[in-house]
Protein backbone atom coordinates (compact mmCIF):
# COMPACT_ATOMS: atom_id res chain seq x y z
CA UNK A 1 0.00 0.00 0.00
CA UNK A 2 1.09 3.43 -0.59
CA UNK A 3 2.07 5.39 1.84
CA UNK A 4 1.10 8.84 2.22
CA UNK A 5 2.62 10.07 5.51
CA UNK A 6 4.69 8.58 7.59
CA UNK A 7 6.77 9.93 11.05
CA UNK A 8 9.76 7.81 12.42
CA UNK A 9 10.51 8.09 15.53
CA UNK A 10 9.68 11.82 16.27
CA UNK A 11 9.97 13.83 19.60
CA UNK A 12 8.14 17.13 20.35
CA UNK A 13 9.34 19.65 22.70
CA UNK A 14 7.10 22.63 23.89
CA UNK A 15 8.94 25.14 26.09
CA UNK A 16 10.89 23.51 28.11
CA UNK A 17 8.73 20.05 28.48
CA UNK A 18 8.88 17.18 26.28
CA UNK A 19 5.11 16.38 24.94
CA UNK A 20 5.83 13.31 23.29
CA UNK A 21 8.70 10.91 21.99
CA UNK A 22 9.92 8.11 20.15
CA UNK A 23 6.77 7.83 18.30
CA UNK A 24 6.60 6.87 14.75
CA UNK A 25 3.11 5.91 12.51
CA UNK A 26 2.26 5.65 8.91
CA UNK A 27 -0.52 6.46 7.25
CA UNK A 28 -1.23 4.85 3.57
CA UNK A 29 -4.29 4.90 1.37
CA UNK A 30 -7.29 4.54 2.01
CA UNK A 31 -6.12 4.29 5.76
CA UNK A 32 -7.36 7.00 9.07
CA UNK A 33 -5.71 7.04 12.25
CA UNK A 34 -7.13 8.27 15.37
CA UNK A 35 -5.01 9.87 17.86
CA UNK A 36 -6.55 9.93 21.12
CA UNK A 37 -5.45 10.93 24.85
CA UNK A 38 -6.35 13.23 27.79
CA UNK A 39 -5.77 16.86 27.35
CA UNK A 40 -2.13 18.35 27.07
CA UNK A 41 -1.46 14.81 25.87
CA UNK A 42 0.27 16.16 22.16
CA UNK A 43 -2.76 15.12 20.32
CA UNK A 44 -2.68 18.92 18.37
CA UNK A 45 1.34 18.90 18.42
CA UNK A 46 1.25 15.64 16.24
CA UNK A 47 -1.04 17.06 13.57
CA UNK A 48 1.26 20.28 13.35
CA UNK A 49 4.33 18.45 13.25
CA UNK A 50 2.56 16.24 10.60
CA UNK A 51 1.33 19.56 8.56
CA UNK A 52 4.55 20.91 8.95
CA UNK A 53 4.22 23.57 11.35
CA UNK A 54 6.38 22.52 13.97
CA UNK A 55 9.92 20.74 13.81
CA UNK A 56 10.49 17.84 15.40
CA UNK A 57 13.28 17.95 17.80
CA UNK A 58 14.04 14.17 17.21
CA UNK A 59 13.00 12.21 13.67
CA UNK A 60 11.44 12.26 11.04
CA UNK A 61 8.71 13.41 9.00
CA UNK A 62 8.09 12.22 5.64
CA UNK A 63 4.96 13.72 2.98
CA UNK A 64 4.65 12.22 -0.21
CA UNK A 65 0.84 14.47 -1.39
CA UNK A 66 -0.63 17.55 -0.52
CA UNK A 67 -2.58 18.39 2.88
CA UNK A 68 -5.18 20.06 4.11
CA UNK A 69 -5.82 20.56 7.57
CA UNK A 70 -8.36 21.46 10.33
CA UNK A 71 -7.29 23.38 13.59
CA UNK A 72 -9.13 25.20 16.15
CA UNK A 73 -9.33 28.12 13.16
CA UNK A 74 -11.22 28.16 10.59
CA UNK A 75 -8.98 30.72 8.39
CA UNK A 76 -11.94 32.39 6.88
CA UNK A 77 -11.99 36.10 6.24
CA UNK A 78 -15.03 36.84 8.32
CA UNK A 79 -16.38 39.90 6.55
CA UNK A 80 -16.81 37.53 3.09
CA UNK A 81 -20.15 35.18 2.13
CA UNK A 82 -19.05 32.09 2.79
CA UNK A 83 -18.72 30.97 -0.75
CA UNK A 84 -16.33 33.89 -1.61
CA UNK A 85 -14.61 33.20 1.49
CA UNK A 86 -14.20 29.07 0.86
CA UNK A 87 -13.44 30.83 -2.99
CA UNK A 88 -10.48 32.23 -2.24
CA UNK A 89 -9.03 29.26 -0.77
CA UNK A 90 -10.05 27.45 -4.17
CA UNK A 91 -8.22 29.66 -6.04
CA UNK A 92 -4.97 28.70 -3.79
CA UNK A 93 -5.27 25.35 -3.90
CA UNK A 94 -6.43 25.66 -8.16
CA UNK A 95 -8.92 23.94 -7.78
CA UNK A 96 -12.41 24.86 -9.62
CA UNK A 97 -15.45 26.23 -8.33
CA UNK A 98 -17.62 23.05 -8.77
CA UNK A 99 -15.40 21.59 -5.92
CA UNK A 100 -16.55 24.19 -3.66
CA UNK A 101 -20.35 23.78 -4.64
CA UNK A 102 -19.77 20.06 -4.16
CA UNK A 103 -17.97 20.24 -0.99
CA UNK A 104 -20.61 22.95 0.95
CA UNK A 105 -23.78 20.24 -0.64
CA UNK A 106 -21.15 17.48 1.34
CA UNK A 107 -21.02 20.00 4.52
CA UNK A 108 -25.06 21.06 4.08
CA UNK A 109 -23.84 24.64 3.44
CA UNK A 110 -25.22 25.61 0.44
CA UNK A 111 -27.99 27.43 2.25
CA UNK A 112 -25.48 29.72 3.97
CA UNK A 113 -23.22 30.84 0.77
CA UNK A 114 -24.39 34.09 1.23
CA UNK A 115 -23.75 34.78 4.82
CA UNK A 116 -21.26 36.46 6.09
CA UNK A 117 -18.33 34.44 7.80
CA UNK A 118 -18.82 36.77 10.93
CA UNK A 119 -22.31 36.03 11.48
CA UNK A 120 -21.90 31.83 11.55
CA UNK A 121 -22.36 29.54 15.16
CA UNK A 122 -19.01 27.68 16.14
CA UNK A 123 -20.43 24.55 14.27
CA UNK A 124 -21.14 25.98 10.63
CA UNK A 125 -17.50 27.77 11.05
CA UNK A 126 -16.29 24.37 11.58
CA UNK A 127 -18.57 22.69 8.66
CA UNK A 128 -17.04 25.45 6.43
CA UNK A 129 -13.89 24.38 7.46
CA UNK A 130 -14.33 20.97 6.58
CA UNK A 131 -15.57 22.26 3.25
CA UNK A 132 -12.42 24.08 2.81
CA UNK A 133 -10.54 20.83 3.84
CA UNK A 134 -13.07 18.83 1.12
CA UNK A 135 -12.56 21.51 -2.01
CA UNK A 136 -9.05 21.43 -1.58
CA UNK A 137 -8.85 17.90 -3.32
CA UNK A 138 -5.50 17.01 -0.66
CA UNK A 139 -4.93 13.65 -0.34
CA UNK A 140 -3.57 13.63 3.35
CA UNK A 141 -6.50 15.24 5.68
CA UNK A 142 -4.86 16.39 8.78
CA UNK A 143 -8.40 16.99 10.93
CA UNK A 144 -7.92 18.55 14.68
CA UNK A 145 -10.93 18.23 16.56
CA UNK A 146 -12.73 18.41 13.55
CA UNK A 147 -16.03 17.99 15.71
CA UNK A 148 -16.00 20.42 18.34
CA UNK A 149 -19.34 22.68 18.25
CA UNK A 150 -21.10 20.26 15.46
CA UNK A 151 -24.13 18.53 16.33
CA UNK A 152 -25.23 14.90 15.74
CA UNK A 153 -26.37 16.54 11.78
CA UNK A 154 -23.57 17.85 11.00
CA UNK A 155 -21.04 14.91 12.56
CA UNK A 156 -22.66 12.25 10.51
CA UNK A 157 -21.79 14.55 7.44
CA UNK A 158 -18.37 14.82 9.29
CA UNK A 159 -18.17 11.08 8.95
CA UNK A 160 -19.56 10.25 5.78
CA UNK A 161 -16.86 12.68 4.92
CA UNK A 162 -14.51 10.88 5.96
CA UNK A 163 -15.53 7.79 4.51
CA UNK A 164 -15.66 9.22 1.08
CA UNK A 165 -12.04 10.49 1.46
CA UNK A 166 -10.76 7.42 2.59
CA UNK A 167 -12.80 5.64 -0.38
CA UNK A 168 -11.45 8.23 -3.06
CA UNK A 169 -7.67 6.81 -1.37
CA UNK A 170 -7.46 9.50 0.81
CA UNK A 171 -5.97 9.41 4.16
CA UNK A 172 -7.26 10.86 7.38
CA UNK A 173 -5.22 11.69 10.63
CA UNK A 174 -7.83 12.54 13.38
CA UNK A 175 -7.28 14.06 16.62
CA UNK A 176 -10.20 13.75 19.00
CA UNK A 177 -11.30 13.14 22.24
CA UNK A 178 -13.79 10.35 20.55
CA UNK A 179 -13.80 8.28 17.77
CA UNK A 180 -17.06 9.71 15.96
CA UNK A 181 -18.54 6.29 15.87
CA UNK A 182 -16.44 5.56 12.89
CA UNK A 183 -16.08 1.49 13.00
CA UNK A 184 -12.60 0.81 11.57
CA UNK A 185 -9.95 3.49 13.01
CA UNK A 186 -6.78 2.47 13.85
CA UNK A 187 -5.63 4.30 17.16
CA UNK A 188 -2.89 5.48 18.97
CA UNK A 189 -2.83 6.18 22.58
CA UNK A 190 -0.74 9.62 22.91
CA UNK A 191 -0.21 9.18 26.78
CA UNK A 192 2.28 6.20 25.54
CA UNK A 193 4.38 8.00 24.50
CA UNK A 194 4.70 11.31 27.17
CA UNK B 1 1.87 31.81 -8.61
CA UNK B 2 -1.82 32.04 -9.59
CA UNK B 3 -2.17 31.32 -5.61
CA UNK B 4 0.14 33.64 -4.71
CA UNK B 5 -1.73 36.37 -7.07
CA UNK B 6 -4.96 35.29 -5.51
CA UNK B 7 -3.27 36.15 -2.13
CA UNK B 8 -2.04 39.15 -3.14
CA UNK B 9 -5.74 40.77 -4.37
CA UNK B 10 -7.59 39.65 -1.36
CA UNK B 11 -4.81 41.82 1.11
CA UNK B 12 -5.57 44.64 -1.52
CA UNK B 13 -9.22 44.09 -0.93
CA UNK B 14 -8.90 43.51 2.70
CA UNK B 15 -6.62 46.77 3.08
CA UNK B 16 -9.13 49.08 0.94
CA UNK B 17 -12.43 47.26 2.49
CA UNK B 18 -11.37 47.03 5.65
CA UNK B 19 -10.74 51.05 6.22
CA UNK B 20 -6.91 50.28 6.50
CA UNK B 21 -6.44 52.28 3.80
CA UNK B 22 -7.64 55.24 4.52
CA UNK B 23 -6.57 55.42 8.05
CA UNK B 24 -2.93 56.43 6.24
CA UNK B 25 -4.34 58.83 4.11
CA UNK B 26 -6.35 60.39 6.61
CA UNK B 27 -3.60 60.57 8.96
CA UNK B 28 -1.25 61.92 6.00
CA UNK B 29 -3.49 64.68 4.92
CA UNK B 30 -3.84 66.01 8.66
CA UNK B 31 -0.50 66.52 9.49
CA UNK B 32 -0.33 68.62 6.09
CA UNK B 33 -3.77 70.53 7.47
CA UNK B 34 -2.11 70.87 11.27
CA UNK B 35 1.21 71.81 10.30
CA UNK B 36 0.23 75.58 8.66
CA UNK B 37 -1.49 76.06 11.98
CA UNK B 38 1.39 75.30 14.02
CA UNK B 39 4.04 77.05 12.14
CA UNK B 40 1.94 80.21 10.95
CA UNK B 41 0.61 81.86 7.35
CA UNK B 42 4.03 82.09 6.45
CA UNK B 43 3.90 80.89 2.95
CA UNK B 44 8.28 80.90 2.47
CA UNK B 45 8.55 79.32 5.32
CA UNK B 46 5.96 76.21 4.59
CA UNK B 47 7.47 75.96 1.24
CA UNK B 48 10.81 75.43 2.79
CA UNK B 49 9.60 73.07 5.59
CA UNK B 50 6.48 71.60 4.16
CA UNK B 51 8.28 69.00 2.03
CA UNK B 52 10.12 67.36 4.77
CA UNK B 53 7.25 67.10 7.05
CA UNK B 54 5.48 65.55 4.15
CA UNK B 55 8.28 62.97 3.76
CA UNK B 56 7.94 62.43 8.18
CA UNK B 57 4.20 62.14 7.28
CA UNK B 58 4.56 59.48 4.64
CA UNK B 59 6.84 57.30 6.85
CA UNK B 60 4.25 57.20 10.32
CA UNK B 61 1.36 56.69 7.51
CA UNK B 62 2.54 53.35 6.07
CA UNK B 63 3.65 52.37 9.57
CA UNK B 64 0.08 52.74 11.10
CA UNK B 65 -1.86 49.83 9.68
CA UNK B 66 1.04 47.62 11.15
CA UNK B 67 -1.61 45.92 13.58
CA UNK B 68 -3.71 44.71 10.20
CA UNK B 69 -0.86 43.42 8.21
CA UNK B 70 0.10 40.11 9.56
CA UNK B 71 -1.88 39.58 13.15
CA UNK B 72 -5.22 39.31 11.78
CA UNK B 73 -3.93 36.53 9.34
CA UNK B 74 -1.91 34.56 12.52
CA UNK B 75 -4.98 34.88 14.35
CA UNK B 76 -7.20 33.27 11.99
CA UNK B 77 -5.23 30.24 10.99
CA UNK B 78 -4.35 31.89 7.43
CA UNK B 79 -0.69 32.02 7.95
CA UNK B 80 -0.68 28.35 9.00
CA UNK B 81 -2.92 27.08 5.89
CA UNK B 82 -0.16 28.73 3.52
CA UNK B 83 2.74 27.24 5.21
CA UNK B 84 0.69 24.11 5.05
CA UNK B 85 0.24 24.23 1.35
CA UNK B 86 4.04 24.78 0.73
CA UNK B 87 4.28 28.59 0.25
CA UNK B 88 6.96 29.70 1.65
CA UNK B 89 7.06 32.36 3.95
CA UNK B 90 9.43 34.75 2.27
CA UNK B 91 6.71 34.44 -1.19
CA UNK B 92 3.97 35.06 1.72
CA UNK B 93 5.86 38.04 2.85
CA UNK B 94 6.67 39.32 -0.88
CA UNK B 95 3.42 39.42 -1.16
CA UNK B 96 2.35 41.40 1.71
CA UNK B 97 4.73 43.58 0.91
CA UNK B 98 3.53 44.49 -2.68
CA UNK B 99 -0.05 44.62 -0.99
CA UNK B 100 0.87 47.03 1.01
CA UNK B 101 2.77 49.13 -0.84
CA UNK B 102 0.06 49.56 -3.62
CA UNK B 103 -2.94 49.86 -0.85
CA UNK B 104 -1.32 52.63 1.18
CA UNK B 105 1.44 53.89 -1.66
CA UNK B 106 -1.37 54.59 -4.61
CA UNK B 107 -3.61 56.70 -2.29
CA UNK B 108 -0.81 58.41 -0.71
CA UNK B 109 0.70 59.74 -3.94
CA UNK B 110 -2.82 61.13 -4.82
CA UNK B 111 -2.99 62.55 -1.35
CA UNK B 112 0.35 64.02 -1.95
CA UNK B 113 -1.67 66.70 -4.03
CA UNK B 114 -3.90 68.80 -1.63
CA UNK B 115 -1.00 67.84 1.09
CA UNK B 116 1.34 69.94 -1.33
CA UNK B 117 -1.01 72.89 -1.66
CA UNK B 118 -1.76 72.76 1.75
CA UNK B 119 1.92 73.13 2.39
CA UNK B 120 2.77 75.72 -0.33
CA UNK B 121 4.80 73.48 -2.68
CA UNK B 122 5.04 74.34 -6.18
CA UNK B 123 5.06 72.45 -9.15
CA UNK B 124 8.52 71.24 -9.46
CA UNK B 125 9.17 69.92 -5.60
CA UNK B 126 5.34 68.37 -5.78
CA UNK B 127 7.27 66.36 -8.81
CA UNK B 128 10.13 66.04 -6.81
CA UNK B 129 8.41 64.57 -3.39
CA UNK B 130 6.43 62.10 -5.60
CA UNK B 131 8.88 60.98 -7.41
CA UNK B 132 11.05 60.34 -4.08
CA UNK B 133 7.82 58.62 -2.58
CA UNK B 134 7.11 56.35 -5.38
CA UNK B 135 10.81 55.56 -4.99
CA UNK B 136 10.59 55.18 -1.20
CA UNK B 137 6.77 53.21 -0.94
CA UNK B 138 8.25 49.54 -1.63
CA UNK B 139 10.80 50.50 1.28
CA UNK B 140 8.05 51.54 3.44
CA UNK B 141 5.94 48.79 3.10
CA UNK B 142 8.67 46.26 3.08
CA UNK B 143 9.45 47.95 6.45
CA UNK B 144 5.99 48.08 7.85
CA UNK B 145 5.26 44.56 7.15
CA UNK B 146 8.77 43.41 8.72
CA UNK B 147 7.59 45.44 11.80
CA UNK B 148 4.52 43.57 11.55
CA UNK B 149 5.72 39.90 11.40
CA UNK B 150 8.27 40.76 14.27
CA UNK B 151 5.41 42.06 16.60
CA UNK B 152 2.18 39.85 15.89
CA UNK B 153 2.49 38.31 18.79
CA UNK B 154 2.98 41.05 21.28
CA UNK B 155 0.55 43.37 22.38
CA UNK B 156 0.48 46.89 21.77
CA UNK B 157 2.81 45.81 18.91
CA UNK B 158 2.44 48.44 16.76
CA UNK B 159 3.85 51.14 18.94
CA UNK B 160 7.07 48.86 19.44
CA UNK B 161 6.73 47.95 15.53
CA UNK B 162 7.18 51.76 14.94
CA UNK B 163 10.00 52.31 17.27
CA UNK B 164 11.75 48.91 15.71
CA UNK B 165 11.48 50.46 12.36
CA UNK B 166 12.05 54.42 12.65
CA UNK B 167 15.76 54.07 12.70
CA UNK B 168 15.50 51.85 9.52
CA UNK B 169 13.59 54.31 7.56
CA UNK B 170 16.16 57.49 8.56
CA UNK B 171 18.77 57.04 5.40
CA UNK B 172 15.29 57.16 3.32
CA UNK B 173 14.05 60.28 5.44
CA UNK B 174 17.23 62.05 4.87
CA UNK B 175 17.96 61.14 0.67
CA UNK B 176 14.31 61.82 0.00
CA UNK B 177 14.19 65.23 1.55
CA UNK B 178 17.56 66.27 0.54
CA UNK B 179 16.13 65.81 -3.04
CA UNK B 180 14.14 68.99 -2.23
CA UNK B 181 16.85 70.42 -1.85
CA UNK B 182 18.59 71.92 -5.06
CA UNK B 183 22.37 71.34 -4.36
CA UNK B 184 21.44 67.49 -3.35
CA UNK B 185 21.66 66.16 -6.74
CA UNK B 186 22.97 62.97 -5.56
CA UNK B 187 20.15 62.19 -2.80
CA UNK B 188 17.75 60.70 -5.50
CA UNK B 189 19.96 57.69 -6.41
CA UNK B 190 21.23 57.28 -2.47
CA UNK B 191 17.49 57.52 -1.83
CA UNK B 192 16.78 54.80 -5.17
CA UNK B 193 19.79 52.27 -3.68
CA UNK B 194 18.22 52.60 -0.06
CA UNK B 195 14.74 51.81 -1.01
CA UNK B 196 16.22 48.72 -3.28
CA UNK B 197 18.28 47.44 -0.25
CA UNK B 198 15.54 47.29 2.58
CA UNK B 199 13.10 46.24 -1.11
CA UNK B 200 15.41 42.92 -1.20
CA UNK B 201 15.84 42.57 2.40
CA UNK B 202 12.33 42.64 3.35
CA UNK B 203 10.72 39.94 2.02
CA UNK B 204 13.66 37.44 3.58
CA UNK B 205 13.82 38.97 6.87
CA UNK B 206 9.56 39.56 7.11
CA UNK B 207 9.16 35.62 5.88
CA UNK B 208 11.89 34.73 8.92
CA UNK B 209 9.74 36.91 11.35
CA UNK B 210 6.96 34.75 10.30
CA UNK B 211 8.29 31.10 10.42
CA UNK B 212 9.43 32.36 14.03
CA UNK B 213 5.90 33.00 14.67
CA UNK B 214 4.85 29.19 14.42
CA UNK B 215 7.56 28.43 16.75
Amino acid sequence: MTELLRLDGVACIRGDRLVFEGLSLALGRGEALWLRGPNGAGKSSLIRLAAGLLRPAAGTVTRRERIALIDEAAALDTELPLRKALDFWARVDTVDGPAVTRAMDDMALASLAEVPVSMLSTGQRKRAAMARVIASCAPIWLLDEPANGMDDAAQARLVAGIAKHRANGGAVLLASHFALGISDLAEIDMGAFA
Amino acid sequence: MTALIALFWRDLRRAWGSGALWLPVVFFLLVATAFPFAVGPDAPLLARTGGGMMWVAALLAALLPIDRLVRPDREAGVLDQLAVRGFADEAVAAVKIAAHAIGFGLPLLVALLPAAALLAQDSTRVQTLATGLAVAIPALASLAVLSAALTANLKGGSAIGGLLVLPLAVPMLIFGAGMLDPSGRGAMKLLGAASLLLTVIGPFAAGAALRGLRE
